[in-house]
């Protein structure tokens, strides 16, 4: 054989002008506004295409301020617990679908997967339906005796973590279950053959052999939820607004682009941050840990 | 293997379950109730439904929803499967391959809001040379077709990479052109992931609201922009049929397309 680079370099010679509208695409519309919204947040002010090109840091002064870090820390907040919540519901459905008969598993999993092509509207709509005052949960409450005056379930911080559950629930199965699904089941046989109960053989087989499933799930909830704008702004109030809502309201009735491109480069710093602790912890390509015992 | 889970296991998956359907069941009795407030049953009827047909601001999102999905998919279809190619079957000096690899990695992390923002940015300058970037449902398209190029992309890579370069070489032993190579071994070996890539690129598209909202205009109102645009008003026996009839539709439409593909495997 040859050099395989040098073979190929022959070989399709014109395949690199293939990328060449691709890339280009993606420069115009992605890279370069990217770049720009960046490049914005210094700026002084920003109207109407007419700029004020005056280096400042005042945008990111005043997103440090009292009032902005409390959204930045409710974003941190919001993500971690809703993501907690949404791991303790689906680690056990994970379980219970990667220990079914292989048909039903198939089932299971496309009825995980099926609510994501829904459009997320659509889906959050029917939350709205369920929680408001005169809503369904209120009902249920009332006909149980529970309260007798309707509970304020809708545009609180329960309604959006709610939300988060559910929005979030079929990103967080599917990878906890393709790590189940993978262990082999020869551990567990070995290790109840050993002796070890149910608890110890959780602890030590099952919960480092799913380790990267959970990472991987983790990363897939927390992120986007991070920048979520969506969920806070139907299902939850003014108080429980989050740095997607703020953002958008700069660019929208705010008009103050500068100051809401200092909260974009922070939500991307957030995200770039969250990223890189995944990667530093769980290196999808490096071998797994587990495989090994 | 299953009788070793304890029973309380089961019982989360079916929590799981309910929580992602019961909602949506309870819209869809809902949207079958006459009465037009409040949650009091009172008889069974189709109404809803029938007046959503009537009403021709709806029909027009539900038109400019197709619209945007099928064009945008189309775009980025081709536009993701040359990136693939192009990034994939030629020996990039290792920096250069960085940059692709980075632009490629970039948008599929970038959070909907950064990407909303972006594009909102970049079309405000180019409306200054342009007008056909005043918002509408072609800065709709172009905003769709860059989230969804490095989606396809990835998708399509998946592919070429368990096709290998084994048929490749051999054709190209056997003295064909390059562009020979592409039509007819490469491209008909890849159809089935640049069929997938472009599934989860018009599915990434219905999905969509946040980039819509930021890059849509005043006539170009999609369906989901139609709900939030009526959650103002409050949730009224349409929305709920509305969204009952997107759920059914979606649903059938990704049942259609698993039946198909398990037919296409099977011959």
């Amino acid at each position: 054989m040859t050099d395989p680079s040098r073979r190929q370099g022959r070989f399709l010679g014109e395949l690199p002008l293939l990328a060449g509208p691709p890339v280009l695409w993606l420069t115009v519309f992605f890279l370069v506004p990217v770049a720009m919204v960046m490049a914005f947040s210094f700026v002084e002010s920003y109207r109407h295409g007419v700029s004020d090109f005056q280096f400042t840091l005042e945008h990111y002064r005043q997103a440090l301020d009292p009032v902005y870090p409390r959204v930045l820390w409710r974003s941190i907040v919001y993500s971690a617990v809703s993501t907690a919540f949404t791991l303790l519901l689906a680690f056990p459905a994970a379980c219970y679908i990667a220990f079914s008969p292989p048909r039903r598993q198939k089932w299971l999993l496309f009825l995980v997967f099926l609510p994501l092509w829904v459009n997320l509207l659509v889906r959050l709509y029917s939350f709205i339906v369920i929680l408001s005052a005169g809503g369904l949960l209120n009902r249920v409450l009332q006909a149980l005796s529970l309260t007798r005056e309707p509970v304020q379930l809708l545009n609180t911080p329960f309604a959006v973590l709610l939300g988060f559950v559910y929005g979030n629930l079929p990103y967080m199965i599917p990878p906890i279950y393709t790590a189940l699904e993978r262990m082999n089941p020869a551990l567990l046989e070995a290790s109840m053959d050993l002796g070890a109960g149910r608890g110890t053989t959780f602890r030590r087989i099952v919960l480092p052999q799913s380790a990267a499933g959970v990472a991987a799930g983790v990363t897939l909830c927390f992120i986007p939820t991070l920048g979520s704008f969506l969920i806070p702004d139907i299902l939850g109030g003014p108080e429980s607004l989050m740095i997607g809502n703020l953002i958008t309201s700069q660019f929208q009735q705010g008009r103050n682009w500068p100051f809401g491109s200092a909260l974009s480069s922070l939500l991307v710093l957030l995200v770039m941050l969250g990223i890189c602790l995944y990667l530093r912890g769980f290196d999808p390509t490096a071998p797994r840990e587990g495989a090994k015992e | 293997m299953k009788h070793r889970l304890p029973q309380w296991v089961a019982l989360f998956a079916v929590a799981g379950l309910a929580l992602l359907y019961l909602p949506m069941l309870a819209v869809a009795v809902f949207s079958l109730n006459v009465s037009r407030y409040g949650l009091v049953w009172r008889g069974f009827t189709l109404d809803w439904y029938v007046r959503l047909f009537q009403n021709p601001y709806i029909l027009d999102a539900a038109w400019n929803t197709l619209v945007l999905a099928l064009v945008s998919t189309l775009i980025a279809t081709v536009l993701g499967t040359l990136m693939a190619l192009g990034m994939h079957r030629f020996p990039w000096p290792a920096s250069f391959r960085r940059f692709l690899d980075f632009s490629v990695y970039l948008p599929v992390i970038t959070p909907d809001i950064i990407f909303a923002v972006a594009a909102v940015t970049a079309f405000i300058l180019l409306r200054s040379a342009w007008s056909v970037f005043e918002p509408g449902l072609f800065t709709m398209i172009c905003a769709h077709v860059t989230f969804q190029i490095a989606f396809v992309e990835l998708v399509v890579a998946g592919r070429l990479a368990v096709i290998g370069r084994q048929v490749e070489e051999a054709a190209r032993d056997l003295y064909a052109d390059s562009w020979t190579i592409l039509r007819h071994i490469t491209l008909p070996l890849l159809a089935p992931g640049i069929a997938a890539g472009a599934m989860l690129a018009f599915t990434l598209s219905l999905d969509d609201f946040v980039i819509s909202f930021f890059t849509s205009g005043p006539d170009s109102v999609t369906l989901p922009i139609f709900i939030y645009s009526s959650l103002r008003r409050g949730v009224t026996p349409e929305i709920h049929a509305l969204s009952t009839l997107i759920f059914l539709v979606t649903v059938l439409l990704v049942l259609a397309v698993q039946f198909l593909t398990r037919t296409q495997k099977e011959v």
